[in-house]
Order: C-alpha cells, then structure tokens, then sequence
C-alpha cells in the first residue's frame, strides 16, 4: 500500500456476534478514500455482514452484539453521539438482488431527498437527472420517469438503485454482490459504473467472483470464518498472496 | 379394491362439496323469490326511495333504513380502519415477534366474541356516555357506529397484518439503508406496497358492517327516521328484517325480503369489490 493513500474507514479491533455465534473475530482494516476495495472468501465468512457493520444495517437483526469500533473520517460510528440514518445517508448500500420500491423511476431516485424533507419540484427533478445520469440511465429512462420501476429490466433496475443512493450524496458506497443476479453484459456494465464512480466514491464490494474483485478493486481482502486473513494491494493479494490459505482460495483448491 | 373405496371417497367428497354450493344458490334463489315479485309489484322507486315505512297501513318505503345502514356503516369504518390499520402497522413495525406471538391470537379471540355481548357493552356502558355527555336518547346512530368500528377491528388487523407482512423485507431494507427512520420507510414504501391488501381488508370489513345485525339492533335504537345527526335513533335494514320477521305475514313478510334482496346485492358489491382490487395485486406482483 502506498503511503499517500488516505483512510476512509477504519475498522479497528472489530468483533460481531450473532447471539452466541462469533461472525466476526476482531477484524482491523482499513478502506481507502476513493478506491474500490473487494471483499472475497467462501459463503458464511462474514465478509457480508463486514459490510453491513459499516452502515450499521446489523442493527436491525435483535440478537447482534459488538464490540470494538468502526471510524469513518476518525468518528466512531457506533459511538452514542450517532444518528444511524444521518450515517445510512454518508454510507449508501446496493444490495444483491435489486430492490427498487414499487413506485415509479422518479419517485425511487428522489426517495432520499423525500426522506430529507426535500419537495421543491426543480430542485428533484434537476437531481433525478443528475443521479440518472452519474448512473448511466439517463438516456434509456428519461422518458420513462413515470413509468414503476419494477417493470425495468433487472440490470437497469440494480444501476436505478445506484441512482438512488448517488442522490443522497453519500461519501461510501457499500455493494453486497451487486451483480450475482445478472448476467454478464449486465454484470460489464454494472462494473464500468463502479470504475466511474470511483473517481468520486470509496466503494467497498463483497463479491463471490474472484475475477470481478481482480478486474476493479485496487485493494482485496480474503476473509475465512471470521477472520480477515489477508488484505492488500489486489494485484499482489492474487499474484503472491503471503497467506497459502489465500493461496489455497484464489487457486480454486477451496470455496 | 382400493380404487373403488377410492372412487366412492371421492365421489362422497363430491356431492358434500357441491350440497354446500348448493345450499348457498337455494338461499340465494329463496330470497330472490319471495322478494323480486313484491319490488316489482310496488315498484323499485317506491320501495328504495319512499320514507314511509307503515307496513300496517300498506306502506314500504325503506328509504330510512337504506340511509341509515349507509351511515352506520360509514361510521364504522371511521371508527375501526385507522384504528386496524394503524394497529397492523403497530404489530408488523414496532412489536417484537415474542409479543406478536400472543398479542396477535388475543387479536383473533377478539373476533369470536359473539355479537351480542358487544351489543350488550354498548347497552350498558356507550349508551348511557353518550346520553350524559352529548345528549339524545344515547341509542343512537353514534353509538352504533362506535360499536361496529370496534366489531370490524379483527377483520382489518388481520388482513391488513398479512397484507403487510407480505412485503418483502427488501424494500424495508433499501428504505433504511437510504436514511430513512422506520416511519419513514413504513408510510413512504411499506404501506404503499401493502396498499391494495388493506384496502381489500377495509371493504371485507365494510361487507361485515352491513350485514351486523344483533349489536346493532341493540345500540342504535331501532326508530324508523332519517337521521339528522349522529345522537339520533336510526334502523338499519338488517335490524328492520330481524325485528319484524317474527309476526310478518303477506305483504309485510314480502317486504322484509325484499330488504333482504337490496341487502344480499350491497354486500355482493363489496365483496366483488375487494376481490377485484386483491385480482389487481395479484396481476401487478
């Protein structure tokens, strides 16, 4: 890692429990401002629910408990001086299968802003465009901005979520597998996106395909159990991994 | 051998199934029997628009009647669908599942308790708060209304607690995880996404309104009268059915059938209704 790259999140000395399982075993990472970094390792490693500590989603399970703090600009997110939907607004999630409400295009982009108090007509409309736009919906849908948003084709209806969020100018963008439930031309172009944003963004994405985490991340972390194994510049996680259980991982001899 | 015991099982299950059928199309066919003949006899305007009802001296306007199921029926849904919906939404949103487990089968008693006992309750206890704090006799349009919105509350909560309960935890999800607080995420998404099944649950329960008969006969005071203002006295068409069907003979008795065939065809139109709108639903999902 190189030193002129700054911290976006710092999670330090994490732990997570689901009543009396131990999801997360006193995880410290760091995820750099405007990078996309990956999180990989086989199912039920806890790379998912990693994700979800950083926008405090997990609190909505009764039996969570934590320990340990999460940083974001040097704040502790969990700390008592936080309100968890001012943070939900700086750290956005796109979720792995597409969930648009069942309103229609303009109404899902201009949720968060509806959610703000936000109501004048031209100022909704001129950031509907915008966030359309920033994700590359714009032409296909500027006619269609009525029109529910549920009937949209899968892939267009994962980037409309994209939309949704970069609405409420978020700072992190966090994506739970976002393309596990498209297909490969989809999956290209949700990608293309996520390189695009990165220039404004710190994205963090849990992804079960280790090509996708090789093709746009600039950081990986291999998760197991729990455990962060491993975490590195993405090109030297997977050319020379230190760990042989990443070894293990990324040559396909286990996940 | 065992596929003739087979056969005879199935064709037992038959005729019970299609007796039941048939049980309802006989109702439905008596009723429409003894009482088409006397509409068209008097003539529909007469019966459905005229005030005068003095079955004694050959006159069967049941206009009042109409008005006044009309109102009740209104009232009630005043009284219960905000109060079931927002107890639905209190249950799905803000109740944790433990108490849910028994909060929602006392729900369910709720609905079993017979007609007459809340008849009873509104006798004794709404009657007389009604006569000492805003006048009138206290048996009343209001006190009717009262009464059913309370009647209909399981039916709403129910329905409307499904209809909730089906939405999918996704949308509720992507809601939060946009900043948005619960009641947020509750009247913007979630009640939008549940909204034709509480509607649904509203007309079922205004189908139930209608047709109440016992409670109402006890708490709304049983006077033939359009209403000119919730304390007064009113009777509803299924309180005017169950009242006189005792000693009616001839006309009177075609009369009362008659009522009994606008009722069966306003309580068709609602459940049609909610039909339609559940179809509708299930079309867009």
């Amino acid at each position: 890692m190189t030193a002129s790259t700054q911290t976006k999140v710092d999670v330090q000395a994490f732990n997570l429990h689901y009543g009396a399982f131990h999801a997360l075993k006193n995880i410290s990472i760091k995820f750099v401002d405007r990078k996309i970094t990956a999180l990989i390792g086989p199912s039920g490693c806890g790379k998912s629910t990693l994700l979800r500590c950083l926008n405090r989603m997990n609190d909505l399970i009764p039996t969570v408990r934590t320990e340990g703090r999460i940083l974001l600009d040097g704040r502790n997110i969990y700390g008592s001086d936080i309100d968890v939907c001012d943070l939900r607004k700086k750290v956005g999630m796109v979720f792995q299968r597409p969930n648009p409400f069942p309103l229609s295009v303009r109404d899902n982009v201009s949720f968060g802003l509806r959610v703000a108090g936000q109501s004048d007509p031209a100022q909704v409309d001129a950031v509907v465009e915008r966030s359309l736009r920033a994700a590359w919906l714009w032409d296909a849908l500027s006619d269609k901005l009525d029109e529910p948003a549920l009937e949209l084709p899968l892939d267009q209806q994962q980037r409309l979520c994209v939309a949704r969020l970069l609405a409420i100018e978020p700072e992190v963008i966090l994506m739970d597998e976002p393309c596990s439930a498209l297909d490969p031309i989809a999956t290209s172009r949700i990608e293309e996106l996520m390189l695009d944003l990165r220039r404004q963004y710190t994205i963090v994405i849990v992804t079960h395909n280790m090509q996708q985490a090789a093709r746009i991340s600039d950081f990986s972390g291999y998760m197991l159990l729990g455990d962060l194994i491993e975490y590195d510049v993405t090109k030297t996680l997977f050319t020379s991994p230190r760990d042989p259980r990443t070894q293990d991982y990324i040559s396909g001899r286990y996940g | 051998m065992k596929w003739n015991s087979e056969t005879i099982v199935r064709q037992v299950l038959t005729v019970i199934a299609f007796s039941s059928i048939a049980g309802l199309l006989l109702i439905a066919l008596f009723i429409l029997k003894e009482g088409l003949p006397f509409i068209l006899k008097i003539g529909p305007q007469a019966f459905l628009l005229n005030s005068n009802w003095d079955p004694a001296n050959g006159h069967y306007g049941i206009y009042p009647m109409i008005v006044a199921s009309i109102w009740i029926t209104l009232g009630a849904m005043l009284v219960g669908a905000p109060l079931g919906v927002a107890g639905a939404i209190f249950l799905n949103e803000f109740v944790p599942k433990p108490a849910m487990r028994v909060i929602k089968p006392t729900l369910e008693l709720l609905a079993g308790i017979p007609s007459v006992v809340f008849g009873f309750i509104g006798v004794m206890v709404l009657a007389p708060l009604i006569r000492a704090y805003l006048g009138g006799p206290g048996l009343s349009l209001l006190a009717g209304a009262l009464i059913l919105g309370i009647m209909i509350l399981p039916t709403v909560i129910s329905i409307s607690t499904d209809a909730i309960a089906a939405v999918p935890a996704s949308y509720r999800e992507g809601a939060l995880a946009l900043g948005a607080t619960r009641w947020q995420a509750v009247h913007m998404v979630i009640l939008k996404a549940a909204r034709s099944g509480i509607l649904a649950s509203i007309i079922l329960a205004m189908g139930r309104a209608v047709g109440e008969t016992m409670a109402v006969i006890m708490v709304a005071g049983n006077a033939v009268k359009i209403p000119h203002g919730p304390l007064d006295s009113v009777r509803t068409l299924t309180a005017n059915i169950a009242l006189e069907m005792g000693y009616a003979t001839g006309l009177h008795r075609q009369a009362l059938f008659a009522t009994g065939v606008v009722l069966f065809i306003f309580i068709m139109i609602l459940n049609s209704l909610a039909g339609l709108v559940l179809r509708k639903k299930v079309r867009r999902s």
